[in-house]
């Protein structure tokens, strides 16, 4: 049956006007205010065009390449840790037993609970004076450490908060993908004499490859997106060493006044997150195999 | 094959103690709520303290709470109607149709899914303003609405395409309209999608703090931005701002204890069946 054109319009047309409006236009703005000299504050007329100087002052601005590259180390260090912190945990604990269901419910609070709330409770902990993990610390017989006033005690810091949030998240969808293997594989593969780690390494895993690449590309993707917990824990402190791009151009923006620069950077932001997109299509695409 | 006892103490110990480690650092934020502020600076360790609602007392009795609850309620609530709706209605038209430029609008989609929000804030404030949708709660909706739509459509969309376009066949030629068909067959069969995404926009909608304090003033502000407040150069009032990160935590704490099964259905939707 043949359904003219205008009824596949009306069911798509009210959400693609919307994220037309109000989320891909704003996004193609930013390259256009990349090329103006605006204040904030200031009505849009007064902006002035000034091609790619805010791309040249941008990129010749030390503090936006350290800011580049905390962000990478951050995105790096967390989602490798996540990967194999979540895989490890759910071959450990993928055999089904009784109450799961209700661990499982404690295990995604993380990710549910309220960023500005995460970063708050590690705040408090991470408090050089009265926080839980100095007091746990010397309790053991051990140092207490200024961990918010620390460059590197800080990057600590922020890598555990967001460990502790998203590890969960790996371990569920490792554990969904494990249950999902035909455990008549691993049966043969054990009766072909095959070790627990041949098991392992050369059976399973390989068997759940696909949702671990999928997996660790959205990590990735949200890790270059990561700001609010940040925001609250450190403020991008002490320095700038906690200072991830995110936070980098929010600051620039609306501390700094600078919009005009702080589009550029987003640009900057918006083309290491595309690079990880288009992976991330290539590897799972949700229309693959459908007919055009 | 049973397995020994010891396996299976290990595997709840192991069990306990990752649960205890995802929900010690949320009891920190109830507890340090209901501590006073002389405690609060004491002892750390010493758990054993008279627990006090001074502090919610305090941040109830905030001459504008009443106000920037209403709001959030306000944004939560009505964002994640529309983008339930306008979702599904779009992952319908998706899965269902095939027209030109389909592929353009899909892909697009699910790119629009991965945009920071860092990205979003500065050019959405510019055109707010020109838009007269800042301070307002409508600007707010549209911008949590644009943003969630993405996730929603492509979660929606794999639901869709799981009910049999037989169903619909079959109800159509009992003789009932597209509009029946749509909400008596495709809808029910839907509910666990529909349950996940309902959840993870009111999510965002409700905890979202960034584009909410660049777009909101004293009038429109909601709970997470009033949060934030309490947080200043001098340091911060932990007793309140405790307080108020335990009511925020509220509502999501309770769909997480009614919906987990959906919730993690709606986590594992795409990556694991595809």
């Amino acid at each position: 049956m043949r359904t003219p054109s205008w009824v596949p319009a009306l069911y798509l047309g009210p959400a693609v006007v919307v994220m037309a409006a109000a989320c891909l236009y704003p996004v193609l703005s930013a390259f256009q205010l990349a090329g103006f000299d605006w204040s904030m504050g200031t009505p849009w007329e007064s902006a002035r065009w000034v091609g790619w100087d805010n791309f040249l002052s941008a990129f010749s601005n030390p503090r936006v390449w350290s800011s580049l590259w905390t962000t990478l180390l951050f995105a790096a260090v967390c989602v490798a840790a996540e990967m194999v912190l979540g895989i490890a945990l759910a071959l450990a604990l993928e055999h089904p037993v009784r109450g799961m269901s209700f661990f499982r419910t404690l295990f995604i609070l993380p990710m549910m609970i309220a960023p500005i709330a995460v970063g708050l409770a590690w705040r408090y902990m991470f408090d050089a004076q009265f926080g839980l993990i100095n007091a746990a610390l010397k309790a053991m017989g051990l140092n207490a450490q200024i961990w918010l006033a620390d460059p590197n005690l800080a990057f600590i810091a922020i890598v555990v908060a967001d460990i502790w949030q998203w590890t969960p998240c790996v371990f569920i969808m490792m554990i969904a993908a494990l249950a999902n293997v035909d455990s008549s594989v691993i049966e043969a593969a054990r009766i072909d004499g095959a070790r627990w780690w041949q098991q392992t390494f050369l059976v399973k895993l390989p068997m759940v490859m696909h949702v671990i690449a999928i997996t660790l590309m959205m990590r990735l993707i949200d890790a270059f997106r990561v700001l609010e917990v940040i925001y609250v824990l450190t403020f991008g402190g002490p320095g700038d060493s906690t200072e991830i791009l995110a936070l980098h151009i929010y600051k620039t923006a609306f501390v700094g006044q600078q919009l005009g620069v702080a589009a550029a950077i987003s640009v900057l932001l918006l083309a290491v997150v595309a690079v990880l997109s288009w992976g991330a299509l290539r590897l799972s695409n949700p229309m693959k195999g459908e007919p055009p | 094959m049973r397995r020994p006892a010891w396996l299976v103490a290990s595997h709840y110990l192991m069990l306990i103690v990752l649960a205890f480690l995802c929900v010690a650092p949320i009891l920190v934020i109830f507890a340090t709520s209901l501590r006073q502020q002389v405690d609060i600076f004491a002892a750390p360790l010493n758990f054993i303290f008279t627990p006090t609602l001074e502090n919610y007392r305090a941040v109830l009795e905030e001459d504008k709470f009443d106000r920037y609850l209403s709001n959030s309620l306000f944004v939560g609530i009505v964002s994640t109607v529309i983008t339930l709706v306008l979702g599904c209605m779009a992952a319908y038209g998706l899965a269902r149709f095939r027209f030109k430029g389909r592929t353009t609008i899909a892909y697009t989609t699910l790119l629009l899914r991965t945009v920071p929000l860092a990205v979003l804030a500065i050019p959405v404030f510019l055109i707010w303003s020109e838009w007269k949708l800042v301070n307002s709660l409508w600007g707010l909706v549209l911008l949590y609405v644009a943003v969630n739509l993405p996730f929603t459509i492509w979660l929606l969309y794999g639901f869709v395409l799981q009910v049999p376009v037989e169903l619909e066949e079959a109800a159509a030629i009992d003789g009932c309209g597209p509009l029946r068909v749509f909400t008596k067959v495709l809808l029910p069969l839907m509910a666990p999608g529909l349950a996940a995404a309902s959840i993870f926009t009111f999510r965002i909608a409700w905890n979202e703090f960034i584009l909410a304090l660049v777009l909101t003033d004293r009038q429109t502000r909601t709970l997470p931005v009033a949060a934030s407040l309490f947080i200043t150069d001098l340091g911060v009032d932990w007793g309140r701002v405790m307080a108020m990160g335990s009511l925020i935590a509220i509502p999501p704490l309770i769909f997480t204890f009614v919906a987990a099964r959906q919730i993690i259905t709606g986590l594992t939707a795409g990556a694991v069946k595809g």
